[in-house]
Order: C-alpha cells, then structure tokens, then sequence
C-alpha cells in the first residue's frame, strides 16, 4: 500500500505559529468530507462549506485568517471559476491563493483558470499527495 | 533397543509451552487475530475483483486517533447522497421527453462521488451511462442505469458486512496496526 506523506507538518504552522486556516468548497459532501480529512491530515485548520456563496460570506468575515481557498470547479449557481474571478477582483481576497478542483480534465477550462489567477488546477480525486505538492508551494 | 531422546533444542519446548498459555489464557487473542485475517481477505477480494482501487486506500491512510473511522464516515455520507441521486435518475429517466442535460447532470455527481471514495465499478458504469446520455440513446441509458444500480446495492452490501467486521476488530487494533 502507497503511503502518504502527510504527517510531515509541511503546511502545519504560519509564522506566528498558530494552524494555518484553509477554506475547501464543494458542493458535494463527499468530497467536502474527503478533503477537509486530507487538509486536516496535513495538520491545516479547515472550514469546508457547500458554495461559492457560502466561501464569500465566511471570506467577508475572516478574510485575514484564511491561508488558501480550495475549491471544486463545478457547482451550481456559482463555479469555482466564478467564485474565483470574485476573489481576484476583490483587492481584500485577491492576494489568497485559490487552488480549483475538478473531475474533468478540459484542457481549456484548465488554461482560464490559471490565467484568471488560480495557484493550481488539481484533477479529482484528490489524494494526500497533490494536496501536500500544492501547501508546499502556496503555503509558504 | 536403542532409546530415542529428543533432541529439541529447550527453546521450542518454551514456545510450546508459551503457544498454549497464550491460547488457553488469552482466546480473544486468537479470536483477534482471525478477525484480521478475515478483514484482510474481504479486502483483498473487494480490490481483485475490482469494486474498490486505489483511493480508498488513500482514504485509510488518513485514518488515524483522530479520526478513527474517517472511511466508514465518508462512505456513509456517499451512499446516503448517491442513494438520492439514483432515485433522481430513475424518475427522471421516467419522464418524457427525455432531459439528457439533466440526467448527465445528475450522474455526473454520482460518479464524481464514487471515484473519491474508490467505487471502481460503480465509476465505470457511471461513465457507461454518460456515454449512452451524450449520444442520447435512452434505451441505452436504461440499460447501463441497471448496471449502475445493480453496482452499487452491491457494493453497498459488500462495504456494510466489511465495516460490521472492521468495527468488531476495535478502534485500538485499528489505530496500531499498520494498512496492508
């Protein structure tokens, strides 16, 4: 069996010390279970929430705590592309790093979204490991 | 006549001895130990004959204190969503004229669902179905829909007797013994 590297603490810790704080958005409640357990595994504080609408709300109230936004591309009434596009635009979200999620590999989708500012498209499912690859970058 | 004196070396004798001890004193251990063997077929079977692969592996590798039965949560929370989505696809399939929009929406989820938790054929029929609902071939869709469902009381079945099994193993057995 492969085993994961996620005990490592690789994303554990901000400069103050303290859990570093991931938003995960998905609408199904599978994933949302899969990835909350991957990002706590890697010792990340996290709040998974069912929508772009959702994210936005709890971005209006802690945008300061909140280290990465991970979100699943495709979702009713607002995309991940979309809820994006919104934290770009916003000059108090703009500087988090948005990581989209997806289980569709459309090259084209993949190209907007990291023109559009995304950190990194991840193709679902999700394992510990693409998980790890990306704190280590973004999370820094 | 000559007279045959064993010659054992004194340690096997011990161990003998212990093996009975053990047996005799300490049966759960047996019992324990058997209960694994048991768990390790049953997912051994469930991986070669191709209803779960690689990510649910994944998934038990984020077991741990913690979160002692991550999987069985998050297989629970699939069958509850994905037992929705196929009573969705079935009255939808239902309806006429057919909304192929709606049925791919609607099993787009559920195989999304299915390859997070390591549902290998449930996966497969999933994209069956979305293949048969591109070219807009109902008869088709009904077809592959059977399979689909079929898949997963299957699987459904199969992962409630593993986690019966799993949770007469215990939680401290879990959290020490090491994935296989």
């Amino acid at each position: 069996m492969s085993s994961v590297g996620n005990g490592d603490g690789c994303c554990a810790g901000g400069s103050d010390g303290g859990q570093r704080h991931v938003l995960a958005v998905d609408d199904s409640s599978v994933d949302r279970a899969v990835i909350a357990g991957i990002l706590r595994s890697s010792k990340l504080r996290v709040t998974a929430v069912d929508s772009g609408k959702r994210a936005l709300e709890l971005l209006g109230l802690e945008k300061k705590d909140v280290s990465m936004i991970i979100t699943d591309y495709w979702m009713p009434e607002m995309t991940g592309f979309e809820l994006l596009k919104r934290v770009k635009e916003s000059s108090e979200l703009k500087e988090i790093p948005v990581v989209i999620m997806s289980s569709e590999n459309v090259p084209n989708r993949i190209t907007r979204c990291l023109e559009e500012g995304a950190e990194e498209f991840l193709l679902k499912p999700i394992r510990p490991s693409d998980v790890s690859r990306v704190c280590s970058r973004v999370l820094k | 006549m000559a007279l045959h004196i064993s010659s054992a070396p004194p340690i096997s004798a011990f161990h003998h001895l212990l093996c009975f001890f053990f047996h005799d004193t300490y049966p759960e251990m047996e019992y324990a130990s058997s209960l694994q063997r048991q768990l390790a077929s049953m997912k051994k079977n469930l991986f070669d004959q191709g209803y779960l692969d690689e990510q649910f592996y994944q998934l038990e590798e984020l077991q741990d204190e913690s979160s002692p039965n991550f999987v069985e949560e998050v297989v629970t929370l699939f069958f509850r969503d994905s037992s929705r989505l196929v009573a969705n696809i079935d009255q939808a399939l239902q309806k006429y004229p057919q909304d192929f929009r709606r049925l791919d929406n609607f099993m787009h989820q559920l195989k999304g669902s299915a390859s997070s938790i390591g549902a290998a054929k449930m996966k497969n029929e999933c994209t069956s179905f979305r293949e048969f609902c591109n070219k807009e071939n109902r008869e088709g869709c009904l077809r592959s829909f059977q399979k689909v469902k079929k898949e997963h009381a299957v699987l459904k079945q199969k992962l409630e007797n593993y986690f019966q099994l799993l949770r007469q193993d215990g939680p401290v057995d879990k959290a020490t013994r090491s994935g296989n």
